[in-house]
């Protein structure tokens, strides 16, 4: 019995299937809210769907030479990890009492597994301008990751020193969310931009800048494995802003949460429209110098309980 | 499932822009049409960089020696189903440059076609129009 109801949780809900539809669903917003700010129409609400369809039933082509097992296989880390992910979230804002020592950390290494699954792959595909996306990923993992840790060590110090997840959840039910104070607004700052790097959206979609290097290290992808990568930024597109509502605005386990959820995804999204891309130097200037030092000057508030 | 393939394919045709020595007409008009004022991403249609995401083929310009291996390399390395759209009047016939030592004559004598779009260069409405036809041929 508690078999199916684990394989239950991982796979349909919360885990897999909930989070891959309701992952594309948020993609969709994301096309219609760029279109009415270009003054558009923008597609129809099954558009993601129709996407995700026609790249299943199209031929796959590895390219010769590519490693064949890490080509196909990489996509599928960003799935799997943004599968737990979603378990994790959902069934600790529900019930924060199932929670276990360091679950923090473990979530934080969830994070970063999708920018590995994009690195080994790009890699493997044997293209010059995927290598140049990889070399670019990288780079830019090691700008935002510096920042986003300093982040959690503000959600840490004003939980009073959990690094449970479910604990940081309840004391927010308890005594209300962080992000009502001085060091909870640098904290949601910073892990909203580093949202928007992790999403690879556009002041830092510098690994898959389409007008210079074409899609970067999803360049040799085609077919399923392409449509295995479109669906983990959709899970993490819908994983990532409740991840910042439960470390910081009091979680989601009430009917709020779906308008909270919205005004991140549209601020996300407004920050896409309004902002050219960076140079992969100018962002790690950017977070290590201008967010850095923001996030240590919101560490330091959070020391003294501002 | 060939209904679910059919109905994925008509409903997102991403287009790769394959300039086989056009003279830039054409490759304006199509960036046109992916402009607020034609938006085609009402229909689903996308610009993507890679002709290993692309559904449709969009190629300009009169064929010729240099271009031709080009061109059926990106034919090759497209997946299929894959539609090809000729866009302009020399993507149809080499016209006034037929007698040229250089071209090698049209498109469909190397890769299928499915739609050609006559025009110097073509209207962005003739191009959309030519794109619905040919998922109609479907």
């Amino acid at each position: 019995m508690n078999i199916v109801r684990f394989l239950f949780s991982y796979i349909i809900f919360p885990g897999f299937l909930f989070s891959a539809v309701i992952g594309l669903f948020v993609t969709w917003i994301d096309r219609k809210v760029t279109a009415r700010i270009h003054w558009r129409v923008g597609p129809p609400w099954f558009q993601p769907y129709a996407d995700f369809l026609k790249l299943l039933l199209k031929e796959t082509i590895v390219p010769e030479g590519a490693s064949k097992i890490l080509f196909l296989s990489a996509p599928l880390l960003g799935i799997i990890s943004m599968s737990v992910l979603a378990v994790m979230l959902f069934s600790m804002n529900f019930d924060p009492t199932r929670t276990f020592v360091g679950d923090l950390i473990v979530i934080i290494y969830l994070l970063a597994l999708p920018a590995l699954g994009i690195i080994v792959g790009g890699s493997a595909s044997k293209n010059p301008l995927a290598s140049v996306g990889v070399s670019r990923e990288m780079t830019q993992y090691f700008a935002y990751e510096l920042p986003f840790l300093i982040a959690m060590a503000i959600v840490v110090i004003k939980s009073g020193g959990s690094i449970k997840f479910g604990e940081i959840v309840a004391a927010q039910q308890a005594h209300g969310p962080f992000l009502y104070s001085i060091s909870g607004i640098i904290a949601g700052v910073v892990i909203l931009l580093s949202t928007q790097a992790k999403l690879s959206f556009v002041p830092f979609d510098i690994p898959e800048a389409e007008q210079e290097i074409m899609a970067g290290p999803y360049i040799e992808y085609s077919g399923v494995a392409l449509a295995m990568y479109k669906l983990a930024r959709a899970m993490m597109f819908f994983l990532l802003p409740l991840f910042l509502i439960s470390v910081l605005w009091g979680g989601f386990a009430d009917w709020w949460a779906i308008l909270k959820f919205l005004v991140i995804v549209v601020l996300i999204v407004l920050i896409k429209n309004t902002n050219p891309r960076l140079r992969i130097d100018q962002a790690l200037k950017f977070f290590w110098l201008g967010i850095g030092i923001l996030s240590i000057i919101g560490l330091i508030f959070a020391f003294y309980g501002l | 499932m060939g209904n679910a393939k059919l109905w994925g394919l008509k409903k997102s045709p991403w287009v790769f822009h394959l300039a086989a020595a056009p003279c830039n007409n054409c490759d304006i008009e199509i960036l046109d049409i992916l402009t607020p004022r034609w938006d085609v991403e009402r229909f689903g249609i996308v610009l993507v960089g890679s002709p290993r995401h692309a559904d449709a083929l969009l190629v300009t310009g009169v064929i010729n020696r240099k271009s031709l291996p080009r061109v059926l390399r990106v034919y090759e390395q497209t997946p299929k189903p894959c539609l090809v759209i000729g866009v302009g009047s020399c993507a149809c016939h080499p016209h006034i440059f037929e007698p040229s030592y250089n071209v090698v004559g049209p498109y469909d004598k190397y890769i299928p076609v499915d739609v050609y779009i006559p025009g110097c260069p073509p209207k962005p409405e003739a191009i959309i129009l030519g794109v619905v036809k040919a998922l109609k041929r479907l």
